[in-house]
């Protein structure tokens, strides 16, 4: 009878235990881009779910879709993400609208330290006010624009030669911006191998933020500044300096004289699409799809090899890669900021970049075998160091869509001069901050 | 209904509710019939309506919840009929309605001419030339861009053969003169069969006899075409007229899936106008005064139309 007894009672503890972890369990909503990355992720928080018993779930949304579904969803109060790697600009409006929740309490309590994250990622994912420790994010994704290019075709000798002879130097990585458009000029409509193939792949794309992210590719290394003083929205002179319409005139060229035809509206897919079939020399794209371009069985491996964004003036590259954060919304905060917990560890971060994730972790970057861990890790290094990202107002939105009709109209429907095209977008931006009463 | 009908479907009515219903005047029964269609109407269609006008006079952002609103008088409405690029979006949207509307009525209308004639097979070739119609405004979208891409699509490719051109020497998505016909053309091949189908009720409508009493009159094939055919299939052609007219001027699927408003702006209709202020960049305040604006242009343009259609139909 005892034994009966305790056998009872032991069944109900155990079942009691087991109430209480189903109790605690939650399915998290983790809302992302759909892209190579966000594969590893799902692999990654297989861990997380083990380890927590939470349940993961994932919400992919396609780039030129990403802001329009994500950002509805925000403004609508909507509870479909309970996580959220939200766009760098996005940051802004995150927090000034009440989108994101802020993570400093949060940070203390559970000892994460943003001095252990590269401080290019917590200032451009992070923080709100820019560059106040006010943080609304922990960096999840490092990332920016780079190049790749068919390192084989680099290699060939007749090619090699009709190089040299046309240009009078070696075929190489490009040293400078001009030295880019030179080998994209040389390549274009070049026969190879019984196919025509074309210069370079760049950003073209109108809809969502495709041309400004090439473009600013290029304004970067000439010295472009969004603002004289930064804080004071000053752009007259800065936005529309003489370097800022040469390196505008620059992407123009590259575009009429190097890329393949129809290249009109297009972002990351096409980029990849045009390497990927050998139509092209060379590509610029987010530094996120490299382990992929690599593993390519077709172009990738020996064929392939990358370089940062060449310098002209300066460095320069444009900024991509996003920070995690938590909705405000979402009824599952608690579960949600353990993730973040889970996620911040050095261990996983490891982990992180070994599937494929950028780490923005100081414990990941710093390793002395980090710059040979992929052929394009010492590239990544090095653009981190000289990124710089678009404006991260609440009304980014207004501000981006400016400059993709401006940029547009001028670089691909030849409306107006680069001049004309700089003077109207800081016509529209100043109408957007007086707007929103800040000038 | 006569008298015995109405007795018998009186009669008919359960007692219970009969019971239930006894007292109540035809007035109030005809309110509870139609009260809930009006509740509807005033919810979905009217309350909008209203509320939108109200937005247009200030300067409220949707994404901006926390922001204070200020009403802003006309402003937004001057800021509009003074801003270039809505004026560009209206000159792009009438180039694209006019090009359409005439395209689909001259292709509709010869082929609806040339279907009605009885001919072996006519009713396989109805079924063929129906069919672009049929599919979704996406899909033909997104199989167009790649029958417009220069290097493999057919399009460019057939305009090769037939000139000597070579085929990757003219982009019809990516350049500023080809571009707003690309999507004339697109927008003919999916819609004339819609024309044509109108065209055709209209021409099998006239009787025989008159046709023949024309011929005892000995008129000319040409005479009996302009005399008897056009006066009366044209109220039918008004009709698809207008029905394409509204269509187009609310054009926004398929343009945006071809070309997304570009190159530049040159192919941004004002639908897509109005969805990127209003969702995009969301200037609520004022895309709801654009849309004010777009809807009083559309009501008083299908207004005058409608009269025009009704002298016709009269005569």
């Amino acid at each position: 009878m005892r034994i009966l007894k305790l056998a009872t009672a032991g069944a109900l503890a155990l079942s009691a235990a087991s109430f209480a972890n189903t109790a605690q369990a939650e399915d998290l909503t983790l809302c992302w881009a759909a892209w190579d990355p966000a594969n590893a992720l799902v692999e990654l928080s297989k861990e997380f779910e083990a380890e927590s018993g939470h349940k993961m779930s994932f919400e992919f949304v396609p780039w030129p879709n990403f802001a329009d579904r994500i950002l509805n969803e925000l403004n609508s109060g909507g509870k479909l993400c309970d996580l959220l790697i939200g766009d760098s600009q996005w940051i802004g409006g995150g927090a000034e609208n009440g989108h994101y929740v802020k993570l400093n309490d949060f940070f203390d309590k559970e000892n994460i330290s943003m001095g252990d994250f590269a401080d290019a990622t917590v200032y451009a994912y992070s923080t709100w006010p820019k560059g106040t420790p006010n943080y609304y994010a922990l960096p999840a994704m490092g990332d920016a624009n780079g190049w790749f290019y068919r390192k084989d075709w680099f290699a060939r000798d007749d090619i090699r030669k009709a190089f040299k002879e046309e240009t009078g130097r070696e075929l190489g990585e490009p040293k400078t911006q001009k030295e880019l458009l030179e080998i994209a000029q040389f390549f274009q409509e070049r026969e190879i191998d019984g196919q025509k193939v074309y210069g370079a792949a760049i950003f073209t794309e109108r809809g969502s933020e495709g041309i400004t992210m090439g473009v600013t590719g290029a304004l970067y290394p000439w010295g472009f500044k969004y603002e004289n003083t930064p804080g004071k929205y000053d752009m007259e002179g800065a936005v529309n300096s003489p370097e800022a319409v040469e390196a505008l005139e620059f992407y123009k060229e590259l575009y009429k004289t190097a890329t393949p035809p129809g290249y009109t509206n297009s972002y990351m897919g096409e980029s990849l699409d045009a390497f990927k079939s050998g139509q092209v020399a060379m590509a610029m794209n987010w530094f996120a799809f490299f382990p992929g371009l690599y593993a390519d069985p077709n172009t990738g491996g020996d064929k392939i090899d990358f370089f940062v964004n060449p310098p002209q003036n300066t460095e320069g590259s444009t900024l991509g890669g996003q920070g995690i954060s938590v909705v405000a919304y979402s009824d599952k905060q608690d579960a949600a900021l353990e993730y973040i917990k889970w996620f911040a560890q050095p261990d996983v971060q490891a982990k992180w970049w070994g599937l494929g994730g950028y780490s923005a972790h100081n414990s990941v970057l710093n390793d002395p075998g980090f710059k040979d861990s992929a052929p394009f890790a010492g590239d990544f290094l090095l653009a981190m160091q000289n990124v710089k990202d678009f404006w991260q107002e609440p009304a980014y939105a207004e501000l981006l869509l400016a400059m993709q009709k401006r940029l547009h109209d001028y670089i691909v429907a030849d409306k107006g001069t680069a001049q004309e095209a700089l003077d109207l977008l800081v016509e529209d931006w100043t109408e957007v901050f007086q707007d929103e009463g800040k000038l | 209904m006569s008298e015995k009908t109405a007795e018998r479907v009186a009669n008919a009515t359960p007692v219970h509710i009969a019971r239930k219903i006894k007292g109540l005047s035809d007035r109030t029964i005809a309110w509870i019939f139609v009260g809930p269609t009006i509740f509807l109407l005033l919810a979905i269609n009217i309350f909008p309506l209203i509320w939108t006008v109200n937005l247009s006079f200030t300067n409220f952002k949707a994404n901006r919840i926390n922001r204070a609103i200020d009403y802003v008088g006309l402003r937004n409405y001057e800021r509009i009929l003074t801003d270039t690029d809505v004026w560009l979006s209206m000159q792009a949207t009438a180039h694209f309605l006019f090009w359409t509307i005439f395209f689909q009525v001259l292709i509709g209308f010869t082929l609806a001419w040339l279907i009605n004639k009885k001919f072996k097979g006519n009713d396989l070739w109805t079924t063929i030339i129906v069919l672009p119609m049929m599919l979704s405004p996406a899909v033909v979208g997104n199989f167009w861009t790649f029958l417009y891409q220069p290097q493999i699509g057919l399009f460019n490719y057939v305009v090769a053969f037939l000139t000597g051109r070579d085929a990757s020497s003219f982009e019809m998505l990516g350049s500023v003169d080809l571009a707003p016909w690309s999507i004339v053309i697109v927008d003919t091949w999916m819609w004339t069969p819609f024309v044509m189908l109108i065209c055709l009720a209209g021409l099998r409508s006239i009787p025989d006899y008159i046709y023949e009493a024309a011929e005892v009159d000995r008129a000319s094939k040409l005479r009996q075409f302009f005399t008897i055919t056009i006066p009366m299939v044209l109220p039918f052609l008004m009709l698809a007229v207008l029905f394409r007219g509204i269509e187009n001027f609310k054009m926004f699927d398929l343009v945006v899936q071809l070309t997304g408003g570009g190159p530049g702006s040159t192919t941004e209709l004002a639908s897509i106008h109005l969805k990127r202020e209003a969702f995009e960049k969301w200037r609520t305040g004022y895309s709801s005064a654009l849309a004010i604006i777009l809807f009083v242009t559309v009501f008083g343009l299908a207004s005058i139309y409608v009269k025009a259609l009704n002298k016709v139909k009269g005569k």
